[in-house]
C-alpha cells in the first residue's frame, strides 16, 4: 500500500513537472520528435528496401533443360526427383515443367517468326526444343550449389541455367544494401538516444537544486531517481507522438498514393498493415527506454555527492 | 543526555585550508544552542559534518549513537531523517506550493494523504501561516519563506533542528520572529543548533552558546550567562 502510494504520487508529481517546467520539457519533447520522425523514416526505408531485394532474390528462377530422348512418363518422375533435393522451393509452384512441345506452343504464341520456324516440327519426336523445369530456390545463396547437386544427380539433365555470375552479383549487392540499412537504422537509433538523453540530462541539470532540496529532507537515491525516471518516460511518450502519427498516417498515404507501387510495379511497397502497428510500436518503445534511460543517467551524475 | 557528540573532529578541505581543530563538544536533548563566531570560524563547516554534507577528515561525530562520519554517501538519507535543516537561503521548490513545499518532505516517504494533511497544517500553523497555504515561495516574503523552510524542516518530527544562518537574509523585526518560531518548537521538545552571527539575537534569547574561532571553541556560556560582545 505505501509503495503503491510512492509509486503513484511519483507520477503525479513526473506529470506536473513536465508542466511546471514547461520550456525545457518542450525542448526535450522536440528533440524527442525530431529524432525519431528521423528514424521513422529511416525504419520505412530499411523495411522497404529489404522488402524489395525479398521480392527480386524470390523471383530468381533456374531453368533445368532435360535431354532429347527422354519419355514423358520419365519427365514427370523427373520433377519428383528435383523436388526432393535440398534447397530446391518446397511448393507446388516452386517447380514447374514445361514439355518440349509445351515450350513450342509458348514460342509459337510469343511471335510470328517463332510460329514460322517451329510449325513443322510439331510432333515430340522432331521437336528440337528441350523439355525445361523452371526451379525457385528457398536460398538463392546456395543456388550454384543446387545447380550443380541437380546435374549429378539426374544424369538426363542437359545444362541448368541461372544467370551464372550474375545471380552471385546480386546477392552480394543485396546482402550490402541490407546490411548498411540496418547499420544506418541502428546507428541513428543510438544518435537518437545519445541527444535525448543529453536534452533530457539538460532538462534535469536546471534543476540540481530540486535534487539537493530531496536530498535534505531525507530522500534516498532510489526516491529521487524514480520520480525523474517517470518523467523521462512521459517526456519520451510525448515525443513519440508526431512521430508515431506521421509514420501510421503518413505512410498509408503514401501507399496509397502510389498504390503500394513504384516505377511501375517494379518496387512493392510494404502493406501498411501491419507495418505501421510495428514501427509505431518501436517508435514508441524507442521514446520510452531512451527517455528513462537518459533521466536515470542525468540524475545519477547529480547523486554523486 | 547527550543526543550530538563531536569528538575530536577535524576537516581539513582538498584545498589544505582546515576548518575544524580537534574539535570536541556535545548537545543534549531539548537544547537550544547557539553557535556564533566570526565569518570563516568553521562554524558552518561544524554543521554541515552533523548533517553529513561533509565527513570529517578524523574524529568522530555521533547523533542518537550512529556515527555520522562513518555514514556512505548512498545511505546518508537515513541520518537526514532525523534531522531537520534550514538554510539561509531557503531552498524552497519555486514552482510548487507552501503546503506543496511542505507536504513534499512527507510525500517520498510514503505517508498517507490525511495524514500529510494533518501534519502539514499543523506545522504551518505552528510557524504562522496556515492561511498562505496556497501561495507559491516568491509570492511570500523572506520572513514568511524562511517559516516555510523552518515548517519543512521540523514536518517529520525530528529530534534535531539544525538552522544555518536563518535570519542572514532578514531585518530583526522579522529575524526575531524566527526565533520565536524555532523557540516554540524547542519547548516541544526538539533540539535546536542555530548557527548565526547576529549576535543581537543570542543576546535576547540568553541560550547556551558556543564562541567558535579559527575552528576550534574559543569559549562557552551556558544558558543565561551570554552578554553581547564583540565577535
Amino acid at each position: 500500500m505505501k509503495l503503491f502510494r510512492i509509486l503513484s504520487r511519483n507520477i503525479r508529481d513526473s506529470f506536473k513537472s513536465v508542466f511546471r517546467n514547461f520550456s525545457l520539457s518542450l525542448a526535450s519533447i522536440s528533440c524527442i520528435t525530431i529524432t525519431l520522425v528521423v528514424v521513422a523514416i529511416a525504419i520505412a526505408l530499411s523495411y522497404n528496401v529489404n522488402g524489395f531485394t525479398r521480392k527480386v532474390e524470390k523471383d530468381v528462377t533456374m531453368v533445368v533443360f532435360l535431354n532429347e530422348d527422354i519419355s514423358e512418363e520419365r519427365f514427370k518422375e523427373i520433377g519428383d526427383e528435383i523436388r526432393k533435393i535440398d534447397n530446391v522451393g518446397k511448393k507446388e509452384s516452386d517447380v514447374v515443367g514445361k514439355t518440349k512441345m509445351q515450350v513450342r506452343d509458348e514460342m509459337m504464341k510469343s511471335s510470328e517468326t517463332y510460329a514460322s520456324i517451329l510449325d513443322k516440327y510439331d510432333t515430340r519426336d522432331t521437336n528440337f526444343l528441350k523439355d525445361t523445369y523452371h526451379i525457385k530456390v528457398e536460398d538463392i545463396t546456395k543456388m550454384s550449389k543446387t545447380a550443380k547437386t541437380i546435374k549429378k544427380e539426374i544424369k538426363e539433365v542437359d545444362t541448368v541455367k541461372y544467370g551464372e555470375g550474375m545471380i552471385e552479383k546480386l546477392v552480394t549487392i543485396f546482402d550490402f544494401v541490407r546490411k548498411a540499412t540496418y547499420v544506418v537504422v541502428i546507428a541513428l537509433i543510438l544518435v537518437t538516444a545519445f541527444l535525448i538523453s543529453n536534452t533530457i540530462k539538460i532538462t534535469i541539470f536546471s534543476r540540481k537544486r530540486e535534487i539537493d532540496i530531496m536530498r535534505l529532507v531525507g530522500a534516498s537515491n532510489i526516491n529521487i531517481k524514480i520520480p525523474f525516471i517517470f518523467e523521462g518516460l512521459f517526456l519520451g511518450i510525448m515525443g513519440s507522438i508526431i512521430p508515431i502519427i506521421l509514420a501510421t498516417y503518413g505512410y498509408s498515404a503514401l501507399y496509397n498514393y502510389f498504390d503500394g507501387e513504384l516505377f511501375g510495379n517494379f518496387v512493392t511497397l510494404v502493406k501498411p498493415n501491419p507495418f505501421i502497428f510495428n514501427i509505431a510500436g518501436i517508435l514508441l518503445l524507442i521514446g520510452m527506454v531512451v527517455g528513462m534511460f537518459g533521466s536515470w543517467r542525468a540524475v545519477r551524475k547529480h547523486l554523486k555527492i | 543526555m547527550e543526543l550530538i557528540t563531536i569528538k575530536h573532529a577535524s576537516k581539513t578541505y582538498k584545498t589544505g585550508v582546515t576548518a575544524i581543530h580537534d574539535l570536541s563538544i556535545s548537545f543534549k536533548k531539548g537544547e537550544f544552542v547557539f553557535l556564533i563566531g566570526a565569518t570563516g570560524c568553521g562554524k558552518s563547516t561544524l554543521i554541515k559534518m552533523l548533517y553529513r554534507e561533509e565527513r570529517p577528515t578524523s574524529g568522530q561525530i555521533f547523533i542518537g549513537g550512529i556515527d555520522v562520519a562513518k555514514i556512505t554517501n548512498r545511505k546518508v538519507y537515513k541520518i537526514r531523517r532525523k534531522l531537520g535543516v534550514v538554510f539561509q537561503d531557503f531552498k524552497l521548490l519555486p514552482k510548487a506550493t507552501v503546503y506543496e513545499n511542505v507536504a513534499f518532505a512527507l510525500e517520498i516517504f510514503g505517508v498517507p494523504t490525511d495524514e500529510i494533511h494533518n501534519k502539514v497544517i499543523k506545522v504551518l500553523d505552528l510557524v504562522g501561516l496556515k492561511n498562505k497555504a496556497k501561495q507559491y515561495p516568491h509570492q511570500l516574503s523572506g520572513g514568511e519563506q524562511q517559516r516555510v523552510a523552518i515548517a519543512r524542516a521540523i514536518v517529520n518530527g525530528p529530534k534535531i533542528l539544525i538552522c544555518d544562518e536563518p535570519t542572514g537574509n532578514l531585518d530583526e523585526k522579522t529575524s526575531m520572529g524566527i526565533m520565536n518560531v524555532l523557540e516554540a518548537i524547542n519547548k516541544l521538545g526538539t533540539t535546536v543548533l542555530v548557527v548565526t552571527h547576529d549576535t543581537e539575537i543570542v543576546n535576547k534569547l540568553k541560550k547556551r552558546v558556543v564562541v567558535l574561532d579559527e575552528g576550534r571553541i574559543l569559549k562557552e556560556y551556558a544558558e543565561g550567562e551570554y552578554r553581547h560582545e564583540a565577535i
